[in-house]
């Protein structure tokens, strides 16, 4: 897919709390084609500690509003920024990058798209589009409490949604993999992104389960175009680039000790 | 229209304006952006004899106004490089350059040699500013003896234009610029990456996999631009300067200094356009100063 650098102009910024930020962007000509699971590099205007891009996941197109939504996880000085920016601001993207999720051709089929905290932004967008052809997706969200749970009206619009929170504020208590829905179902596709940790803890349970699942790392990155071979992951083809050849990974291709 | 055209020793360039190798991939990662044919010259990725792994993950950190890698020469080796890239890279109009590194003297040479038979790469840049010696561990750039051993052993077997790449990390690095130069080089470029470190304090652990990396970025665009203007005033071939590169104004400081051309590295990185809007850039300061060509800015420092 053809790869573009943009100003795009700020529609909304809206702060979903202390650590997080809804940045809504557009354009006058109509915003490229993506595909959910890629992301843009976006370029961070007046922080004097932050000089590389900042990788963040494409959460939602909206085609009809011209519109395309970054979640934006406060981390450090270089999202903090970006999370100032107000509206008729102008921000630098480079968009679409990386591979996307694998969309299975029987719409039959019953997937999961399972996050963790901003890890549930790609999945958004995802959902939609698995709406969209006819397959019903349930979404299994999870945070640390009920306040990190972002967008659940926006999910519950393409399909089931079901949450865990660790401290039992919402939803199940406990991590996604111990959600009941794992046991009353039974899922052919896992798509999952979030913390390392619970992605691994996901591709366990795929494997142990015999599911297909594909995983969307997040290694820091700096180019975003598979040039510097900064963000390499270990596969069966040896270190590749995240950035390029992901960020969705199919488990089977990776060296995780699962 | 200022005249851009310049040479590095019997290689002509359209304009001075280069990428930097591990910065631009093949040129190809880029093609989305930027129209390849514009740019100067496009020094793709570091090629070794045998492919390389790379070091292990992480490899990265981001410093203030710049940031620390530590790829370790991942490629896939020069055979793969020549059955599977060049192909794609050979019909692309602008001079497509091949970063040559290595390990041992006899695996610089023999990769040379073997790029020395592509017909449509007019040069080669010699990496020796990463890698150990065999004997002894010492790296060949940090030494004059280091240098001028593996520049004579490649300039035996490669007879087209030779550029050798300097490492920062030196005493003096006009003295192996000048050993380069007596070896046989047709040009140096400077300069690489500066070694450094970045730790996480909440860990107690160092960021990188090797604990240690190589540092690039605006950052370091003063240390660049003084070794330049050095090497410049030491050796009579034609310098290609570069480090901190990261829009015209910046080019056209290391013309200044006495470099001939000059490669943008990590700015590609933050904008993936910016070489040919360097080449404009470059252009229009001419234009706005009166000069009719570029030459007339090399080394035109006034001291």
């Amino acid at each position: 897919m053809k790869k573009y650098v943009l100003d795009l102009t700020v529609t909304e910024n809206l702060s979903l709390h202390a650590s997080y930020a809804l940045i809504k962007l557009t354009q006058a000509d109509p915003l490229p084609a993506m595909r959910p699971g890629q992301f843009a590099e976006i370029r961070i205007d007046g922080s004097c500690t932050t000089f590389l891009r900042r990788p963040i996941s494409i959460n939602f197109v909206d085609y009809e509003k011209n519109e395309v939504w970054f979640l934006v996880q406060l981390v450090g000085d270089g999202t903090r920024k970006l999370a100032t920016v107000k509206k008729g601001d102008t921000v630098n993207v480079v968009l679409p990058l990386g591979n996307g999720f694998t969309l299975l051709p029987d719409n039959s089929k019953k997937v999961l798209l399972t996050g963790g905290g901003v890890g549930t932004a790609p999945m958004l967008y995802f959902g939609k589009v698995l709406a969209e052809k006819g397959f019903k997706p349930i979404f299994l969200l999870g945070a640390r409490s009920a306040k990190d749970l972002l967008q659940l009206d926006e999910f519950a619009a393409y399909g089931e949604v079901y949450t865990t929170t660790e401290d039992g504020s919402a939803g199940e208590k406990g991590y996604v993999t111990a959600h009941s829905i794992l046991q009353r179902e039974k899922f052919d596709m896992i798509y999952t992104c979030g913390p390392k940790p619970m992605m691994m803890a996901v591709a366990r349970y795929a494997k142990a389960n015999n599911i297909e699942c594909e995983v969307s790392l997040e290694n820091t990155m700096a180019c975003g175009v598979g040039a510097c071979l900064c963000c390499v992951e270990k596969t069966d083809e040896g270190h590749v680039c995240v950035c390029k050849e992901g960020p969705v990974f199919n488990i089977k291709k990776l060296l995780w000790q699962i | 229209m200022a005249d851009l055209r310049v040479n590095i020793g019997r290689l002509e360039m359209k304009n001075p304006v280069m990428t930097a190798s591990g910065t631009f991939g093949y040129g190809l990662e880029f093609q989305d952006f930027v129209d390849l044919e514009k740019i100067g010259g496009i020094i793709v990725k570091g090629t070794t004899l045998a492919p390389r792994e790379g070091n292990p993950y992480p490899r990265m950190a981001e410093t203030p106004m710049g940031m620390l890698n530590a790829v370790g020469l991942q490629n896939k080796g020069v055979h793969y490089f020549v059955e599977h890239i060049y192909p794609q890279i050979k019909d692309i109009s602008t001079n497509m350059i091949v970063n040559v590194s290595g390990s041992q003297v006899e695996d610089y040479a023999e990769t040379a040699s073997i790029i020395n038979g592509l017909e449509n790469i007019p040069a080669i840049e010699l990496n020796i500013s990463c890698p150990n010696v065999k004997q002894g561990g010492m790296a060949f750039g940090v030494s004059a003896h280091g240098a001028a051993e593996v520049v004579s052993a490649v300039r035996k077997v490669y007879d087209k234009t030779l550029i050798v790449k300097l490492s920062p990390n030196v005493t003096d690095i006009t003295e192996i610029a000048r050993a380069a130069e007596g070896a046989g080089a047709d040009s140096v470029s400077l300069i690489n990456t500066l070694l450094g470190m970045a730790i996480d304090a909440e860990k107690r652990r160092p960021i990188l996999s090797t604990v240690t990396g190589g540092m690039s970025g605006a950052a370091v665009k003063p240390i660049a631009l003084r070794m330049v203007w050095q090497v410049a005033k030491a050796v009579k071939i034609p310098v290609i300067g570069l480090g901190g590169i990261m829009n015209w104004k910046d080019a056209v400081e290391f013309l200044l200094a006495g470099a001939s051309a000059i490669q943008i590295g990590t700015a590609n990185f933050i904008d993936p356009a910016v070489t040919v809007k360097v080449a404009e850039g470059i252009n229009d300061y001419l234009e706005r100063h009166g000069y009719n060509s570029v030459k007339d800015i090399i080394g035109a420092l006034e001291v």
